[in-house]
């Protein structure tokens, strides 16, 4: 026991770093490791164009935004006690997407800098709302799942009407609202860190507390926990993390709901050691996603977005027929 | 062992005046109790008449709307929690199991108020929990997820938890709820075992015999007021069975304990 958990981390880590490998160079220019290196280390390369100002970037966002959404989805999970809760399945991320596709139609807001704020904003809504349907654990988990899904599909259904209105700058956005990482540069990486650092600060920090507020209010309290501090401080790490990685790259579902499952089956519901693991496979599995997407259509690519829906459907589907049994 | 001020409660925990309401209805008003100092301290009362709300407000998990709770002679209101969560530990009547948790999972977040908020488990932790699960005699389930027990394997392994919280105080919400004769009997000698062990220990149980059996202290409720506290063998009267029941009984001598048995007349 003790054994498995202590090789799990760096077996996680050693998937990673082989997936990263994998993104540095599939695409449409395959290139050997030996390529991939000269491409990161030396200028005069030929493969340093597409490694280092394409590739590493992309690599690197996808690393950063994976880990943002499997934190945020182990947390609300834990929030709401409902193992089916994803930030972007309950829409969170379609509100961040939302509020951006507003304010880029309707205010001509353009940049990074200042649309983050709104996907903030979008993605807060958004969480206060799924926290009002079902965070106290009222209703059945479908249930919130189900409200979470109209919720979204609402949101999608504004996004594409928006959309219609064709302006120069939407049509720029068209990847990003499905999701995609192919724009990525290192001024949306340096952009969006810090968000993603005080999120993933303050998913640390409430991992204890929530565990705690998993045996009832009333037992937390007991415990010296403080259930509504708590409550705000995990939603607060959830808009962070969703809202900042949504502005980089569009809404992306199942990935949030994915990965935490699969974390706890090696861990046990203990977020504390949850965390961790979500952080680690949840970039996986949206590079892994990246890369599949460089490859079934090439020389085009397929969106990741559209890759970790594909993938997602039929897990999801998995999960609520395993939960009847 | 705290200085006993003119005005100030006598015991480590008590309550003065205490008023609590729930969204509307107010369910107890101006209640004066104490827990005495070492006690077992037993509390009975027909279904909603406020054992649970009062246990909770003596834990600080529920704030009153008026009055006070005293822990130590302070007003429990402004205790850091840390301390208190160390000092007076709650098991609630209902508490929700998380999935997929095993027992020991579980016995170890009564650790809660002794770690930091990133501290892992320490060797002090683990031995509590392990104690924990060899007194409530769960020792051999600890690997077992609480989803595959019975439900009274579970209720001893909530007991656990909240003795892992490892207080001086100890406050229990029907115990021994789910439990068969043998495992009630179980449980109410674990709390005996832990009142001798120096701990005050404050129950909320149904069956008013086990009551008189194992309460040092006996404290009778109805419609969020305290018809009656003290002994046992003075309190416990046929008078107060059909003030807090409206139930006609006769009081005997329980021939195992000499403690008062209660027995229901036969309606006609
Ligand atoms: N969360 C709540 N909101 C509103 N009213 C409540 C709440 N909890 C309890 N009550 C009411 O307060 C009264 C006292 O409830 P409490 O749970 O303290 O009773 P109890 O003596 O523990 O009963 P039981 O023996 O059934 O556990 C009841 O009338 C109940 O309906
Ligand atoms: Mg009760």
């Amino acid at each position: 026991m003790t054994h498995r958990r202590a090789l799990g981390i760096p077996a996680a880590l050693g998937v990673l770093c082989v997936i990263c490998l994998l993104s540095l160079a599939i695409g449409a220019l395959p290139l050997s490791p030996a390529a991939v290196w000269h491409g990161l280390t030396d200028p005069a390369s030929s493969a340093y164009p597409v490694v280092r100002q394409m590739r590493l970037p992309r690599t690197v966002l996808g690393l950063l935004v994976g880990a943002a959404l499997g934190v945020a989805g182990a947390l609300m999970q834990a929030l709401t006690r409902n193992p089916l809760a994803d930030p972007g399945l309950l829409g969170v991320n379609a509100g961040a997407s939302a509020a951006v596709v507003t304010a880029t139609a309707l205010f001509g807001i353009s940049g990074l800098g200042g649309l983050i704020w709104f996907a903030l904003a979008g993605a807060g809504l958004i969480s206060v709302l799924i926290y009002l349907i079902g965070g106290s654990g009222v209703g059945s988990p479908a249930r919130l799942a189900l409200a979470g899904t109209a919720v979204n599909a609402a949101l999608y259904a504004y996004v594409g009407a928006v959309e219609l209105l064709d302006t120069d700058a939407l049509d720029r956005m068209r990847f990003w609202t499905v999701g995609s990482l192919a724009d990525a540069d290192f001024p949306t990486v340096t952009r969006i860190a810090p968000f993603l650092l005080l999120g993933a600060l303050l998913a640390a920090g409430c991992a204890r507390p929530l565990d705690a507020l998993a045996l009832g209010d009333d037992a937390a309290t007991s415990l010296g926990g403080r259930p509504a501090l708590t409550r705000a401080v995990a939603i607060l790490a959830i808009v962070l993390l969703c809202g900042a990685a949504t502005a980089a790259c569009g809404p992306i579902v199942f990935v949030g709901l994915m990965i935490p499952r699969l974390a706890s089956r090696f861990t046990g519901p203990s977020l504390p050691r949850i965390l961790p693991y979500c952080a680690i496979l949840a970039p996986v599995l949206l590079l892994g996603a990246d890369v599949l997407g460089r490859v079934v259509a090439r020389p085009a690519e397929l969106e990741v977005g559209i890759v970790t829906a594909v993938l997602g459907g039929p897990v999801f589907l998995l999960a609520v027929v395993g939960r009847r049994s | 062992m705290q200085p006993n001020h003119a005005s100030g409660p006598a015991s480590r925990l008590a309550a003065r005046r205490l008023t609590i309401s729930y969204t509307h209805r107010t369910v107890v008003r101006e209640l004066d109790l104490e827990i005495p100092d070492g006690s077992f301290t037993v509390l009975i009362g027909p279904n909603g008449c406020g054992k649970s709300t009062v246990l909770r407000a003596l834990a600080r998990v529920l704030k009153p709307s008026g009055g006070e709770v005293f822990l130590d002679g302070t007003p429990i209101a402004g205790l850091p929690s840390r301390h208190v969560a160390r000092t007076v530990g709650l098991l609630p009547q209902a508490p929700i199991t998380p999935d997929g948790i095993t027992v020991a999972e579980l016995v170890a977040r009564g650790r809660y108020p002794h770690q930091g908020p990133l501290r892992r488990e320490s060797p002090e932790d683990r031995r509590v929990v392990e104690r924990c699960l060899e007194q409530t005699g769960i020792g051999d389930l600890a690997a077992r997820p609480m989803a595959e027990l019975s439900g009274g394997q579970r209720q001893r392994a909530w007991i656990a938890m909240a003795l892992a919280q490892d207080t001086e105080l100890l406050l229990l919400d029907e115990p021994t709820t789910y439990l068969d004769l043998a495992h009630q009997m179980d449980v109410l000698d674990l709390c005996a075992r832990l009142h001798r062990d120096g701990r005050t220990v404050v129950a909320v149980l149904h069956d008013l015999n086990q009551a008189a059996r194992y309460a040092t202290h006996l404290i009778a409720m109805r419609d969020g007021a305290i018809l009656a506290a003290g002994p046992p063998a003075t309190t416990l009267t046929a008078d107060l069975v059909q003030q807090a029941f409206d139930l006609p009984a006769r009081i005997i001598e329980d021939p195992e304990s000499g403690t008062p048995l209660v027995i229901p007349r036969v309606h006609r």
